[in-house]
């Protein structure tokens, strides 16, 4: 990517692409609408985990692989989202809606401190910071035991919903069928937002600052500003796909806050590509896959997981999606 | 003195050697993240790693001597013996393996460093297995210092930190008046103009990554006879390492054993007077510090 990309109208990014284009996330979409069809339970169940993941790596992947900033602590916004579900279900308010619009507005409450304190540093010390703030976190679910359920965590009962009742099915069926579709819809929704924040003047000027923050502040981008907004989006994001993916487990414990947590976040965007936009979905769907087969199979998937990771970096900067389509970067 | 005096004096003296104790073993561990960092530039994440699997190394040293029935005074030569084989044996291989990356975006070094944590862990459960491991008994045989009749404080600990100091020492002395150690300052400066000057870089990045590592391995090694060695101690030690050189200043030495004070005698005071705020106490620091002082309380490079 180089800064010139300024220089052509704002709407270039949009225009650019071919019909084909739109192929990728349409057959990928697909594919997952139809999973549960074709796969049993257990499978379709993952598929659900995937896509919890794969909304907060949308977020994620915004602060990095956009504006450049390399947040080591984003299991944060997923504690943030898990907790909240796990207060509000046990206070009897079960509807998801409400849970999800709850976490989001919990998050931002988070994000901007949070973010206002981060965003005046880049490189390696943004990177220590987010993780100092999430082993903050994790601290005190840890210890706080009488708030927090301290290392045991706190029980997450089965959602409902608003728009149709779930109530005479069982936890298998919900999450294979309508929850599901519903968790589908949303990543859809969320993922087709990102793509408009990504392709707007404001996602441009994000790319300007990771590339040349000088240049950018000197064309009149914002910064601060704007790096505040991506690390509160991205924190919404963190928390809403952290909803999703404590549901199937049922349980919100402090390691979700962990910084090795963190740590496979940031594997799962390497794994999917982060200069791609669909890297991230991408990279989440493979490595919870890939991490629950490997897991029936060896006792010692870490240290696959450490190889891959340690391949991934040397030989793949661009991850799956680098090789899959290696022409378009479309984060660049 | 009256009763609650003398009680106090006593957990402060406690709160004291422990903090301190702990300090010694933090400043090793966080003293090879800084001068990998200060040299290579890189932020190693596997330092916790070198210091769990020199633990495990440790527990199998220590029975092994423990066989052979050698005298209490060898045990502390032999762990610190043992950590620097392992430091050997480590080293130049992943030396070799970060080469890949030295010239990369400093998030991929980051990366390349976290999936060396993945892997250690798993390579000490193959050796070691995944329960935790101890060795009884010899903390004892050290015996204890008694000051007053409720006052004892453990050989051991003690012994620890004059290794620890004579570590500091040992190594500022080669950085500041060895003639490689000269080589390694100014690598640290400048890079380039170092191999213009015919400096061989390849060596220097093998030898002080490897004296990064000894440093994790000999920490790991020697804080076996006081505590069990579990998989889970290298992954919460990268943390407190990171507020200590975060405290301290990111690649400055005494900025280590500013920050690992620092840590140890929180820690310690937190586990004594109020155990929730045991590692929230150490972040909000490590946040105060950040926000007020980014480079750190000894750092000198503005972020």
């Amino acid at each position: 990517m180089s800064v010139a990309s300024l220089d052509r109208p704002i709407t270039a990014a949009v225009r650019q692409r071919s019909p084909w284009a739109y192929a990728v996330p349409v057959l990928g979409f697909s594919f997952i609408a139809a999973f549960p069809l074709i796969a049993g339970p257990h499978y379709a169940i993952l598929m659900f985990s995937a896509m919890g993941f794969a909304i907060c790596l949308l977020g994620l992947n915004l602060v990095f692989g956009y504006t450049g900033l390399l947040s080591f602590g984003h299991a944060m916004f997923v504690a943030i989202g898990a907790y909240t579900a796990a207060y509000l279900t046990a206070a009897r308010i079960l509807h998801l809606e409400v849970i999800l619009l709850t976490a989001a507005a919990v998050a931002v409450a988070a994000a901007v401190p949070v973010g206002l304190l981060c965003i005046r540093y880049v490189r390696i010390y943004f990177s220590m910071l987010t993780l100092a703030f999430s082993m903050l976190l994790y601290s005190f679910l840890y210890k706080f035991y009488p708030i927090t359920g301290g290392d045991e965590g706190l029980r997450i009962k089965m959602p409902a919903s608003l728009l149709f009742d779930v109530s005479r099915m069982d936890t298998v069926g919900i999450l294979t069928g309508p929850f599901y579709y519903y968790v589908l819809a949303m990543l859809i929704a969320l993922t087709y937002l990102m793509w408009r924040i990504t392709a707007s003047p404001f996602g441009l000027g994000l790319r300007a600052i990771r590339d040349n923050q000088q240049k950018a502040e000197y064309l009149g981008v914002r910064i601060q500003r704007n790096r505040l907004i991506v690390f509160v989006i991205s924190g919404v994001y963190g928390a809403l796909g952290g909803v999703i993916v404590s549901i199937p487990v049922g349980l919100a414990d402090p390691s979700l806050a962990y910084w090795l947590q963190s740590g496979n976040l940031v594997f799962m965007l390497l794994l999917g590509g982060y200069t791609n936009f669909f890297g991230p979905i991408l990279g989440s769907v493979v490595f919870t896959f890939f991490q629950d087969q490997l897991m029936s199979y060896t006792e010692y998937w870490r240290l696959t997981f450490g190889i891959v990771l340690a391949v991934i970096v040397i030989f793949l900067p661009n991850g799956l999606m680098g090789v899959l389509d290696p022409r378009r970067r479309w984060s660049t | 003195m009256s009763p609650p005096e003398a009680a106090v004096l006593i957990s402060s003296i406690n709160i004291l050697v422990s903090g301190v104790f702990n300090a010694a073993v933090l400043f090793l561990v966080s003293a090879g993240l800084q001068i990998v960092f200060g040299v290579q530039k890189i932020v190693n994440l596997a330092c916790g790693s070198f210091y769990a699997i020199g633990a495990y190394f440790g527990i199998s040293a220590l029975a092994w001597a423990l066989r052979l029935d050698l005298p209490v005074a060898l045990f502390i030569p032999v762990l610190i013996g043992s950590g620097l084989v392992l430091a050997v044996v480590l080293g130049p291989p992943v030396e070799r393996l970060l080469r890949f990356i030295y010239h990369r975006d400093e998030h991929f070094q980051l990366l390349l460093t976290f999936a060396l944590v993945l892997i250690f862990e798993d390579i000490i459960r193959i050796f070691w297995g995944a329960s935790p491991l101890q060795i009884n008994n010899v903390y004892l045989a050290f015996g204890d210092l008694r000051l007053a009749p409720d006052l004892t404080i453990p050989n051991y600990n003690l012994m620890v930190i004059a290794v620890a100091l004579a570590i500091a020492f040992g190594f500022g002395w080669f950085l500041q008046k060895t003639r490689f150690g000269k080589m390694v300052r100014a690598t640290a400066e400048n890079a380039s103009m170092c191999e213009a000057l015919c400096i061989d870089l390849r060596k220097v990045y093998v030898v002080v990554f490897t004296l990064g590592v000894a440093l994790g391995t000999v920490g790991g090694a020697l804080v076996i006879p006081a505590t069990a060695a579990s998989l889970d101690m290298g992954v919460e030690l990268i943390v407190d390492a990171f507020a200590v050189v975060i405290i301290g200043g990111l690649g400055s030495m005494p900025g280590a054993l500013l920050g690992a004070l620092v840590v140890g005698l929180t820690r310690a005071a937190a586990i004594w007077l109020y155990p929730e705020f045991e590692m929230l106490a150490i972040y909000v620091i490590v946040i105060a510090v950040l926000i007020l002082r980014p480079r750190g309380l000894l750092g000198k490079a503005a972020a």
